[in-house]
């Protein structure tokens, strides 16, 4: 009788022994195949990689090459610029509208105010912080630059400013440009030329 | 015939029965739920970078919007990392001879992108995108906390699948006029649950369809 119970121990021991090893193995298998599913052998946006000898996963188009609809031959609408001159015009599929100063004006407060500040006196949070001092928009040159001019400036950068063309689209370019009229013209507006509200809080 | 076992070793036997059960339970909710627990899931801890920006400075003390580097949010999935153009358009200018800031310049002189280290990192059976949140009047701060409070960005919510569900089911908690997405600043007024009902009207959110598996897992 002992024999025995020892023996079925012996089995008891054995099937123990499986069970765990096999729980085991599958759950390895199981955490193996989660975290194969966690991390995907496919790229993020940005990773880096191995592969490419720069390490970047995004690519840029190869020099040279123009992808479909990304012909950019309108010189106005893309470079600000109609036959070699600075353009004083709005581009023809660039709508003026109420829209259209709404959102210049939030594309400038996102990405211009930093330098130029709200009002475009050039006194913005970065200037008071030690960065030289960007022109006023409101001096006499900038106010008979053509609209081109803005846009030229955004898209190129001037000075010691950034090019913007990489952060700002060109529609939104165009925006900030014509906002950046209707700051001037704020600037300028006569007390009779302004609504009955603003003639009343100005009082 | 002696007994083998002697008679109060029964109480062992009804004891290791209730023992295994109790130890597998346990052993299983705690495989269950161990990602829930903040200290796993790294949840406060500050993510080391090569560089230390701080959106504290930035965006707290300084007042950058969020969309001044992070150009693609409103467009993209992805939030967009700015490319150190972007630090350089200040830094080239400002603070030029700060060490904190040498992994920069380097980068900038040698045209090599600078390698920041994941902050949030979704499985990638989770197609979340950061454009229709904003669309819908989710703001920067219902998920990623008070970041214009953080030095270095650390995660605040873990973004477990219940955490994301719990707005799914209920958006009007966490819905914002869209003009204040990016308005850190921005915290629920006393009647939310009824704006957020208003909201989630005006801006047609389907919540019927929120909890859909393919709104998230394409």
């Amino acid at each position: 009788m002992t024999q025995i119970v020892r023996q079925s121990s012996r089995v008891t021991n054995r099937v123990i022994v499986t069970v765990v090893a096999l729980a085991t193995v599958l759950s390895a298998a199981g955490c193996d195949l989660r975290q194969r599913m966690y991390d995907q052998e496919k790229y993020e946006a940005h990773e880096a990689t191995t592969f490419f000898k720069d390490g970047l996963t995004s690519r840029a188009p190869i020099e040279g090459t123009v992808a479909r609809g990304g012909l950019r031959l309108d010189t106005h609408l893309y470079e600000g610029k109609v036959s070699g001159e600075l353009a004083t015009t709005l581009p023809p599929s660039i709508e003026f509208n109420r829209a259209l100063l709404e959102r210049g004006q939030q594309r400038y407060n996102i990405y211009c105010t930093p330098c130029h500040d709200r009002t475009g006196s050039g006194n913005g949070i970065v200037v008071q912080r030690g960065l030289k001092q960007p022109p006023s928009l409101h001096q006499d040159r900038l106010r008979n630059a053509a609209i081109g001019y803005y846009f030229d400036v955004i898209t190129n950068g001037f000075g010691s400013m950034f090019s913007y063309a990489s952060r700002i689209p060109v529609n939104d370019r165009w925006a900030v440009a014509a906002y950046i009229r209707a700051l001037q013209f704020s600037q300028e507006a006569a007390y009779d030329e302004l609504p009955a509200e603003d003639q009343r809080q100005l009082q | 015939m002696a007994q083998v076992f002697h008679r109060s070793s029964n109480w062992l036997a009804r004891f290791s029965i209730i023992a295994v059960i109790g130890v597998t339970g346990l052993l299983f909710s705690i495989l269950l739920n161990i990602n829930r627990i903040d200290y796993v899931s790294e949840v406060g801890v500050a993510i080391d970078q090569p560089v230390p920006f701080s959106h504290k400075h930035h965006v707290e003390a300084i007042g950058i919007d969020c969309r001044y580097c992070h150009t693609s949010v409103e467009e993209s999935a992805f939030a967009g990392i700015p490319p150190v153009e972007t630090c350089m358009t200040c830094h080239s200018l400002i603070w030029t001879e700060a060490p904190n800031l040498e992994p920069i310049r380097t980068a900038w002189r040698d045209e090599k992108p600078l390698q920041w280290n994941r902050v949030h990192d979704l499985p990638d059976f989770v197609y979340f995108r950061h454009n229709i949140h904003i669309a819908k009047g989710i703001g920067c701060t219902s998920c990623h906390g008070a970041i214009n409070e953080m030095p270095l960005v650390w995660v605040e919510n873990a973004l477990n699948m219940e955490w994301c569900l719990d707005c799914h089911r209920n958006p009007e908690k966490h819905i914002r006029p869209r003009e204040r997405v990016f308005d850190v600043h921005w915290t629920p007024p006393a009647d939310q649950e009824a704006q957020g009902l208003q909201l989630v009207e005006e801006y047609d959110v389907r919540v019927s369809q929120l909890t859909d598996c393919s709104v998230c897992h394409l």
